[in-house]
């Protein structure tokens, strides 16, 4: 069996949502059938049939071609299966995946793995705000599964994430890990102003220095022997885990955000 | 049948189910995993009167742990996974938790589940820290000297306890030399443990007692002292009684250890001073798994 390529025509002028085409939910329908599922595309519905051609016979693979920003849902609500992203894709990539793999040799949008369980959703190029974040009127972020960035990620990466972890191997934004409420999130590169603000538990690792608000105390250099165990399980992920394994388990460990009476902690390079 | 000029009686080793499982323990160096592994391990000998039985099951290199420390796999072998579970608790509660720079981790993956830090990470008075590594939970608690990293659970498994055989000897002397070469061969195996001390039993023992009270007593067929006043199963030659006792995760790792045993207990011949070799049962009556020595020996 060959994965499914799914290829755009001509890029519409309006966004697509892509959620339905979900491997678990492809799996049990013909060729045919997938080519009759409806799909929005602004505020019109076509088939995906005319929007796409489709090849393959493998829909528990799925290769999307032609991409652009555009796209959005790519992978949402994913249980099981693969999908490859040759290009850019839009906001909610992984939105509510729970299970599976994303693979997307691209740039992503806005709300990239926003309240994914488990699976792990891997990004070569950068990606939006609110990555692993919590959507408006959601009171948790991404719940679980791993997040890798090897690009730079925007703002408030991991807002209220709740469990699983994020690494980033670019830069990030203003407001990283904000609010957060446990899970963990490693950055190579710099971060912008506020990281951790708010946050109650979970871990912020950094790689370079950082300038962090005075709600945050420190505790100390410290060789923290459960990052053996972190370092361990990112080694399996590739270039963008094992850029992390390198640095050694030695950090200075600051707590916060006190002003909300957080324990959470950051974690920055030693002296 | 004979193994270097000693006999091997025919009859069988009664061994009975059980419940075990494994714990991976590390430190900075190796001598203080083993430290934590020993203490932890203290008596541990017999569930009759310490609750579960336990012993160091081998050391480990860094690359093969958790946390690519040094690090020693220890064996707990209970009569039911609640006992073992409450058992570990005091234990690494105790002797590990309490030891410098240890972690402890699952060592086993599949089964019914027992807490190791389950309950062990209030110790921590709301600075603990729990960390899902993926499927994993470890918790992390703030302690003297850094942190103690704890997994969350450990997996049991049905594994088979008291498998034996006696070593009879002319003198206590030489049947404690030909132990000491059967323990160190078995401790070079994998998936078993001996848990008494040194891994020999001076008093083997028999169901029941004259005394009502008392589970078990002194298997006077066996004692030297008393072969002209019981039905004594001791040629007049034989001085000394020593058994060794053996727990596994499966009857084929016991017939192994049993077999590997009585081989190294046999190789100095008849001149070491070993004249037979037996084994403890209890007529078949009261053990799931039975070893005869023929058999295991063939």
């Amino acid at each position: 069996m060959s994965p499914m390529v799914v290829t755009l025509r001509d890029p519409p002028a309006r966004r697509i949502d892509l959620s339905p085409l979900s491997p678990q939910r492809l799996q049990h329908l013909r060729r045919e059938a997938i080519g009759r599922i409806p799909l929005q595309c602004g505020n019109r519905r076509y088939l995906l049939r005319d929007l796409f051609t489709l090849e393959g016979d493998d829909p528990g693979t799925l290769v999307i071609r032609n991409t652009g920003a555009i796209l959005d849902g790519i992978g949402a609500f994913m249980r099981a299966g693969r999908i490859r992203v040759e290009g850019d894709a839009g906001d909610y990539v992984g939105l509510g995946m729970a299970g599976g793999s994303i693979d997307v040799h691209g740039d992503c949008g806005h709300w990239l793995g926003s309240a994914m369980t488990a699976g792990r959703i891997r990004v070569d190029g950068d990606c939006g705000d609110f990555a692993g974040g919590a959507r408006p009127g959601e009171r948790r972020g991404m719940a679980g599964g791993t997040l890798v960035i090897r690009g730079r990620a925007g703002d408030r990466l991991g807002e209220r994430m709740r469990r699983g972890q994020i690494l980033v191997t670019g830069s990030v934004g203003d407001y990283c890990g904000a609010r957060m409420l446990a899970g963990t999130i490693a950055v190579m590169g710099q971060v912008g102003v506020a990281p951790g603000y708010g946050m109650h538990r979970g871990t912020l690792l950094l790689r370079q220095p950082a300038t962090l608000t005075a709600t945050f105390a420190d505790c100390g250099v410290h060789e923290l022997d459960y990052l053996r165990l972190l370092f361990a399980a990112w080694r399996e992920l590739g270039h963008g885990g094992s850029a992390f394994a390198d640095a050694g388990v030695r950090a200075r460990r600051y707590v916060g955000d006190l002003a909300t009476g957080g324990q959470g902690e950051l974690l920055v390079p030693p002296d | 049948m004979n193994r270097h000029g000693i006999v091997i009686e025919d009859t069988f080793a009664e061994a009975f189910g059980m419940q075990a499982t494994r714990v991976i323990i590390t430190a900075p160096e190796p001598r203080w995993a083993r430290e934590a592994a020993v203490s932890m391990t203290g008596f541990a000998t017999s569930v009759i009167g310490c609750g579960v039985e336990a012993g160091i099951e081998t050391e480990l290199a860094p690359e093969a742990t958790p946390d690519g420390r040094p690090g020693v796999s220890v064996l707990l072998f209970g009569m039911s996974t609640k006992a073992i579970g409450k058992q570990l608790e005091k234990r690494v509660g105790q002797c590990v938790l309490t030891s410098p720079g240890s972690a402890v981790y699952a060592g086993m993956s599949a089964g019914e589940r027992v807490d190791l830090g389950r309950k062990l990470r209030y110790f921590g008075d709301g600075h603990q820290i729990s960390k899902l590594i993926g499927a994993r939970r470890y918790w992390r608690l703030p302690v003297m000297d850094g942190e103690f990293i704890c997994e969350e659970s450990t997996a049991c498994t049905a594994a088979v306890g008291g498998g034996n055989f006696l070593v009879l000897a002319r003198s206590q002397r030489q049947a404690l030399r030909a132990c000491e070469r059967a323990v160190a061969a078995m401790r070079r195996l994998e998936n078993v443990i001996l848990p008494f001390p040194g891994g020999i039993v001076r008093s083997g023992s028999k169901v029941g007692s004259k005394y009502p009270a008392l589970p078990a007593s002194t298997n006077h067929l066996y004692c030297p002292t008393l072969r002209g006043v019981t039905d004594s199963r001791l040629a007049p030659e034989i001085g000394a009684v020593l058994e060794i006792v053996v727990n596994g995760l499966s009857d084929e790792d016991v017939r192994r250890a049993l077999r590997v045993g009585i081989e190294s207990a046999c190789a100095a011949g008849r001149e070491s001073g070993v004249e037979r070799i037996s084994a403890g049962n209890y007529g078949g009556k009261l053990g799931k798994f039975h070893f005869p020595l023929h058999e295991v020996m063939a």
